[in-house]
């Protein structure tokens, strides 16, 4: 059939045949920025809702039913196919080039987060899905069907491969979500008005379409431009307070934000810390195994990159090495450069006794030649496979290896009111791997009642003993921590963490929900 | 060019299973530049010497003299595991008086691995589930290799946390998502549940089924399991036709114990003996718990390659890679076993004077090379055949972007004629940047030779083409990532049970004149314990026949 219309060629009156090349290349850019637009939504779905993987699949599924939608509309569109292409890119240009800087604004709503953010997928998908047949009809007189399909899926499948190559490797470091969503807005404007070239033949009057493309041309250019503030404001959103830095780097996500009382990190978009409070976290992580270790000359901190807990350590004079291991150097260049860290973290990790080592701490510790008198674990909640394999048996039998025999162990191990369970099974899981243990809590008002576990070879005996100038900790306030009320209490089924079976990171995940 | 790009679409559709357009699709997202030097990064087709093998096709080598005459207690011909199992044995009881020949330049058969800057990697096999029955000899190789670190109160193994599979263990592609688990759960009806129900009480019904004997149904070693007539009677039906008198018509379920039958069996399930089918899921449940898991797995970065090292170990010295054994007599009166290979590095025959052989070769091979074979091929030879597998390593500068589940150690593509990939850096807890990817297409949609042919004639491009585009329907940055990407051309990766596998005499058959028989085809199912098993039993009948005292290690 395709042939056949091909043959007659086009019927009198009709505009002059199309010439195939520049509408290949139009495919082209729509198809990247088709591309970029589902990667950027994928990419502030991961951001935004975290690990929710519910969340992010519906993304991925709407968007690609969208396409079949947009698809299935094109049909509807009888006359005029060249105008409805062209308006349906200026439309495009404008909710796909707009999407990342809305939808962080969105998202300080919750309530309307959620329609607002399939909306824009549905509308974007809808819209890409719509081009590419019309595309197809605009040719189907000049080409033979055989090639013209040939031909548009692959620059379409070309265009994103360029688009899915340049997204992780240059857009998304070097510019950032929402400067690669607006600029791949300009390039589909940019293609509007080259369209409205390419069909002047069979647009209609373009005067009006001139006029639609370039104020959202405006628009995005202003958008461009004013893209860090956007971005910032839209985080601020998010987050309440003024965000001062908002770094996305190859392991996470990292905010900062500030108010009034002060600042607070966030990874991932999970509090871990506020510089109101965060001192008697970092006290009760660190001092109680300082008074349970018969020596502490050789430290170890695993997480911690804020440096706050070396800040502790740094109280102890006897100490005479600190290994910090963290994963992100990111996060320790933030901790050595950035003024309000080092305000608050006293330059801790410029100190001549501490050395920092970007690893995982578990291909790190599997390689650690010496032995260590005190290890402090500080690892973000066991909120991924990831992160739960540092709370493991395995992991804690190779602590083990690498503890001096007297030497104690203190871990963070999430808070025993929000998940209870979760707490004891780190503290049954230090104890499968060889620990006796004496679980310890206080209370961190931005966290909650907050959870921590002693280790060590022999139960843990916490002498009344402290650095002078602690403003949370006191030697007669010690002994209580270890006390834990009815609704904290044991667990006495909790099971063992393993690698192979990683009950941990169900439990967490299924005890906050119900806080969330 | 054109014929170039089509050559490549058509290479892709018949090897992956594309539909021919989105093959074309697939292959220039993979490619990327369509033009001049094809993919951009580097790899190359490794692994197994075709064209070594294929010079015992000829029967040119037979008549060329031998350059000189070496002597041995024990020729052990392939370095497979049941090769180096039988090595492994003989050093065991303190007899070192043997040797092992193998063709190809390292030792281990399907069982090779290999290694690069980012991470060790499989070419092959790759894990051993924890064993559900005592096997002193697996176990004895899994203490070795610390895999078993104590015994509890009950004499039951321990195992090392970090050679278990970690969790997360396996995902599928299904829906444009990766999905927890491997059965696509997600949007089955509830006929298609209760289906599964149905099958899994079965399965752990036969897993707990013991004989009047003791014998479990399905037991790993195969020779351990029952013999009973209902359970024989299964070797005469495809799993396809079991499943189809067993009212299992849930396309999920299909699709299910299908993908147990490509990934143990390299066959499809029209091509699978039911009781082949049944054994992969009813062997690994101890059958002492009505709704247990299946047993773990112990893996590897290198996957079985670990093992295989240290089998190697054991026959340190005497292993004589790059030697092409190409005729075994077997011992007549007043003459020992002669061998006779191609040392392949001098380009000289060798002719070897043992007192005993054993051939741990794949029976095609074997009925090359054993005189009397060659003489008059085996009636058993015309049942059996080999499936052909495509193993592709695909080197990452750092992981892809995830949709829904996060990368597990096993994963699954549902609509793929692949297995999809494991990742080797999964149990070495290396989570972040770059890592391996080891991608396994077992050939099951055609007869094996015809699917052996293609797989041969294909290109590296082609190869890795193909694999590339499998694996970027789910991964679409895939190609921006890749860094190096080699291929492996198992022509005989496996042998394939088909119906009647069970009643073969390949699985029975008796020593021959000094000579023995070893491999995993003897015993019918291509699993790690079953050429050990073999490997082991070999030279524990050379032990017996030289008089030794020992007391078996064999399974059972």
């Amino acid at each position: 059939m395709g042939d056949g219309a091909a043959g007659a060629g086009p019927g009198p009156g009709s505009a002059p045949a199309l010439r195939p090349g520049p509408v290949y290349l139009t495919v082209l850019a729509i198809a990247s920025c088709g591309l970029i637009y589902e990667l950027v939504a994928g990419a502030l779905a991961s951001y935004l809702l975290g690990d929710s993987v519910t969340q992010f699949s519906l993304v991925i599924g709407v968007y690609l039913s969208s396409l079949g939608l947009g698809a299935f509309l094109s049909r509807y569109v009888v006359r005029g196919v060249a105008r409805r292409f062209v308006e349906a890119e200026i439309a495009v240009a404008f909710v796909g080039g707009l999407s990342a800087p809305l939808l962080f604004f969105a998202f300080s709503s919750p309530r309307w987060f959620p329609p607002v953010f399939y909306g824009v997928v549905v509308a974007i998908g809808t819209l890409v899905g719509l081009e590419i047949p019309l595309l197809m009809r605009l040719l189907k007189d000049t080409v033979v069907f055989r090639d013209l399909v040939a031909q548009v899926l692959t620059f379409d499948y070309l265009g994103s491969l360029a688009a899915s190559i340049l997204f992780p490797l240059v857009l998304l470091p070097r510019l950032g979500l929402t400067r690669t969503s607006v600029l791949f807005g300009l390039l589909n404007a940019a293609v509007a008005f080259w369209s409205i070239r390419l069909f002047r033949d069979r647009v209609g009057p373009p005067g009006g379409l001139f006029l639609r493309a370039g104020i959202v041309t405006a628009i995005l250019l202003a958008a461009f431009v004013a893209a860090d503030r956007l971005t910032a404001v839209a985080e601020e959103n998010q987050y309440a307070d003024e965000v001062v830095v908002a770094e996305s780097t190859a392991y996470q996500r990292i905010v900062v934000t500030r108010n009034r009382a002060g600042f607070q990190l966030f990874l991932n978009g999970h509090l871990q810390f506020s510089s109101v409070d965060e001192y008697r976290y970092h006290e009760a992580l660190v001092h109680p195994a300082f008074a349970a270790a018969p020596r502490a000359r050789r430290v170890a901190v695993l997480g911690g990159g804020d440096g706050l807990a070396v800040r502790e350590i740094l109280k102890h004079p006897e100490v005479e090495s600190i290994t910090l291991v963290d994963l992100d150097p990111a996060m320790t260049r933030l901790a050595t450069t950035h003024p309000l860290f080092l305000a608050l973290n006293g330059g801790s990790l410029r100190s001549p006794k501490v050395r920092v080592v970007n690893e995982d701490a578990m291909i790190w510790i599997e390689k650690e030649p010496d032995l260590f008198d005190v290890v402090l674990i500080d690892f973000p909640d066991p909120n991924s496979y990831a992160v739960g394999k540092l709370y493991t048996s395995r992991f804690y039998s190779l602590v083990k290896r690498k503890l001096d025999p007297e030497g104690v162990l203190a871990v963070q191990s999430t808070s025993p009111l929000f998940a209870r369970r979760s707490f004891w099974i780190v503290d049954a899981t230090l104890r499968a791997a060889g620990f006796a243990t004496r679980p310890y809590h206080i209370a961190v008002p931005s966290f909650g009642d907050w959870g921590f576990v002693l280790a060590a070879a022999v139960p843990p005996d916490v002498k009344p003993r402290l650095p002078e100038g602690l403003r949370a900790l006191s030697t007669d306030l010690l002994p209580g921590l270890f006390i834990f009320g009815p609704d904290v209490a044991r667990v006495d089924d909790a099971p063992v963490n393993r690698l192979n079976d990683q009950v941990l990171v169900r439990t967490y995940e299924g005890e906050w929900k119900r806080f969330d | 060019m054109e014929a170039l790009r089509l050559s490549r679409r058509d290479a892709i559709a018949s090897l992956v299973g594309l539909p021919a357009l989105s093959a074309l699709a697939a292959a220039l997202t993979a490619c990327g530049k369509t033009r001049a030097r094809g993919l951009p990064f580097g790899g190359r087709i490794v692994g197994p010497d075709a064209a070594r093998g294929h010079l015992l096709r000829s029967g040119d080598l037979l008549s060329r003299p031998a350059a000189r005459t070496e002597r041995v207690g024990t020729a052990i011909v392939g370095a497979g595991v049941s090769g180096l199992s039988a090595a492994w044995r003989l050093a065991q009881a303190g007899d070192r008086d043997f040797r092992v020949y193998d063709l190809e330049d390292a030792a281990g058969g399907t069982a090779l691995s290999g290694a690069n800057d980012v991470s060790a990697f499989p070419w092959g096999a790759h894990y051993v589930p924890v064993p559900v029955s005592p096997n002193r000899a697996l176990e004895a190789v899994l203490e070795e290799a610390g895999a078993l670190v104590s015994r509890d109160a009950d004499g039951a193994p321990e195992w090392a946390e970090e050679m278990l599979c970690r969790e997360p263990e396996e995902r599928l592609f299904f829906g444009y998502t990766w999905r927890q688990g491997l059965y696509p759960r997600d949007g089955a009806s509830p006929e298609d549940l209760a289906q599964l129900a149905r099958f899994q009480r079965e399965a752990n019904g036969l897993a707990a089924r013991r004989d009047t004997r003791g014998r479990r149904a399905f037991a790993i070693p195969t020779r351990l399991s029952s013999d009973d007539a209902d359970l024989m009677a299964l070797d005469r039906l495809t799993m396809a036709e079991w499943m189809r008198a067993k009212g299992y018509t849930s396309p999920r379920l299909q699709w299910f114990l299908e993908y147990g039958c490509r990934d143990d069996f390299g066959t499809n399930l029209s091509g699978t003996s039911a009781w082949a089918g049944l054994h992969y899921h009813a062997a690994r449940l101890a059958g002492e718990d009505e709704d247990e898991d299946p047993s773990e797995f112990l893996t590897w970065p290198e996957g079985n390659g670990r093992l295989i090292a240290l089998l190697a170990r054991s026959a340190a010295g005497r292993l004589a890679p790059a030697s092409l054994v190409f005729d075994v007599a077997p011992r007549t009166t007043g003459a020992p076993v002669t061998i006779r290979f191609l040392d392949a590095v001098r380009n000289e025959v060798v002719a070897v004077e043992a007192a005993h052989a054993i051939l741990a070769l794949p029976k095609f091979a074997a009925a090359r090379v054993f005189a009397p074979w060659r003489a008059a091929p085996p009636a058993f030879l015309t049942d059996m055949s080999w499936a052909p597998w495509l193993v592709a390593n695909l080197t990452l500068r750092a992981r892809p972007l995830e949709r829904g589940f996060p990368l597990a150690w096993d994963n699954v593509l549902h609509d793929s004629r692949s297995l999809g990939y494991v990742v080797a850096t999964h149990q070495s807890g290396q989570d972040h940047g770059p890592t391996v990817f080891t991608y396994y297409l077992p050939m099951t949609d055609e007869a094996p030779a015809a699917a052996r042919a293609k797989l041969l004639a294909a290109s590296w491009d082609d190869l890795a083409s193909a694999a590339l585009a499998d694996l970027s329907r789910a991964h679409r940055d895939l190609p921006g990532l890749v860094t190096n990407l080699d291929v492996v051309r198992w022509g005989h990766a496996m042998a394939r049970p088909t119906p009647g596998f069970l009643s073969s005499p390949a699985r029975h058959l008796a020593p021959e004149g000094g000579v023995f028989f070893a491999h995993a085809d003897s015993a019918g199912l291509p699993l790690f314990e079953e050429a050990q098993d073999a490997g082991v039993r070999a030279a524990e009948g050379i032990l017996a026949a030289r008089g030794a005292r020992f007391v078996s290690m064999a399974a059972g």
